[in-house]
């Protein structure tokens, strides 16, 4: 019988494969996409939750996250289209001008 | 049970079904997280975080949540992967992720970092109770969309209206942010004209080789001298590590440069080989 559990334990796994991605990777888009990985584990949690409750109210949340996730993106990637432009590079490594 | 949705069914054998589904899609989801984390090139990563995504969208659906299992394929695999590809070519669809580390040991901390994360969330999840699911109602089948437009129009309206807000300044700082301000003035048709005419190349570079056995765009094309031009394949063809121009067969051994190549154009057919290489 697959309970709510299961989903709950998945998305624990998703979530942490997309933080180490977003630790590891040093490509800003798929720094970007190991994000989008996070998110999506939240979302799982929050709908597996939703069933767990019998109400609606955490599908919505997740509905919520989906729309903000489509905004981050949309100007995280401008961003980056960005700071390509002015560096032809997409490595998170190359746009350090403030470090010092 | 009446009200429900076809989809989510009772009995043990649907129970069965759902336990198959629910494994064959997890194991499907985290093999390709994995992946997408490993994974050298940022288009096999965005195709990998498809997959993970589209196998999302299935557990949305035993969870009993149509209306966010068909957003999750319209928005997120629709939309915003696209939206990912689209500037995964326009910032270059070779480049790799550079493999060496920046700071030293980032690797391992990383993985560190990832593992007491699992521990943690591992413990947490471990000690909260999580008991069955709730029963059944049709509030997670066949009533889905319309009880979700209940709350959203309802209990959660403020936070809906902020999100159109939001969707509006993500929009605006969009085109702000990709906006590229103009500091020359723009060419006219005669200024390109006649920095064409002065670039020493007024036609148009060839295109690739069409022959029997392959007309790849990466094949180069043959010169009349049976030599091949360079030209006539993109950059980012040849640029692909693994990817040089490939011998025709029966074709010269030697492949010479682009601007020697354009300008044998009009040399005599010279190299050796030529006719043999020419005939399809």
């Amino acid at each position: 019988m697959v309970s709510p559990a299961h989903f709950i334990a998945l998305s624990v796994i998703l979530f942490v494969i997309g933080a180490v991605g977003v630790l590891v990777r040093r490509n800003a888009i798929v720094v970007f996409m190991c994000v989008e990985l996070m998110l999506n584990a939240a979302n799982l949690a929050f709908v597996a939750f939703a069933r767990l409750h019998g109400a609606l109210d955490g599908q919505v949340i997740a509905f919520f996250v989906m729309v903000v996730a489509a905004a981050e993106v949309v100007v995280g990637l401008a961003i980056l289209t960005a700071i390509f432009r002015a560096r032809r590079s997409a490595s998170v490594d190359d746009a350090s001008l403030m470090k010092y | 049970m009446t009200g429900t949705h076809p989809l989510i069914l009772a009995g043990s054998a649907a129970e069965t079904t759902r336990l198959v589904a629910y494994w064959i899609l997890a194991i499907m989801s985290v093999a390709a997280a994995v992946g997408m984390v490993l994974a050298r090139r940022a288009v096999h990563c965005a195709a990998l975080l498809a997959v993970v995504m589209l196998s999302l969208a299935g557990f949305y659906v035993m969870l009993g949540a149509p209306f966010l299992a068909f957003v999750q394929i319209i928005v997120y695999t629709g939309a915003v992967l696209m939206l990912f590809l689209f500037v995964l070519m326009i910032v270059g669809i070779s480049a790799a992720d550079s493999i060496i580390e920046t700071i030293r040991g980032q690797r391992m901390w990383a993985a560190l970092t990832g593992i007491a994360l699992l521990v943690l969330l591992s413990l947490v999840i471990g000690h909260a109770v999580i008991g069955p699911a709730a029963p059944n109602s049709a509030k997670f089948g066949n009533a889905n969309v319309t009880s979700l437009a209940n709350l959203i129009f309802t209990k959660y309206l403020y936070p809906f209206e902020i999100t159109s807000a939001l969707l509006i300044t993500a929009a605006l700082g969009a085109m702000v942010l990709a906006h590229r301000e103009r500091t020359a003035p723009k060419l006219t048709q005669r200024e390109l004209a006649a920095r064409r005419i002065a670039s020493g190349r007024p036609t148009p570079l060839p295109g690739p080789g069409t022959y029997a056995r392959h007309n790849g765009a990466a094949m180069p094309a043959l010169l009349p001298d049976g030599s091949q031009s360079e030209l006539s394949v993109s950059p980012v063809l040849s640029g692909r590590p693994g990817e040089t121009p490939r011998e025709l067969p029966g074709g010269p051994a030697a492949a010479t440069s682009g601007p020697q190549t354009a300008r044998s154009l009009a040399g005599p057919p010279s190299a050796p080989g030529g006719q043999e290489a020419g005939e399809q």
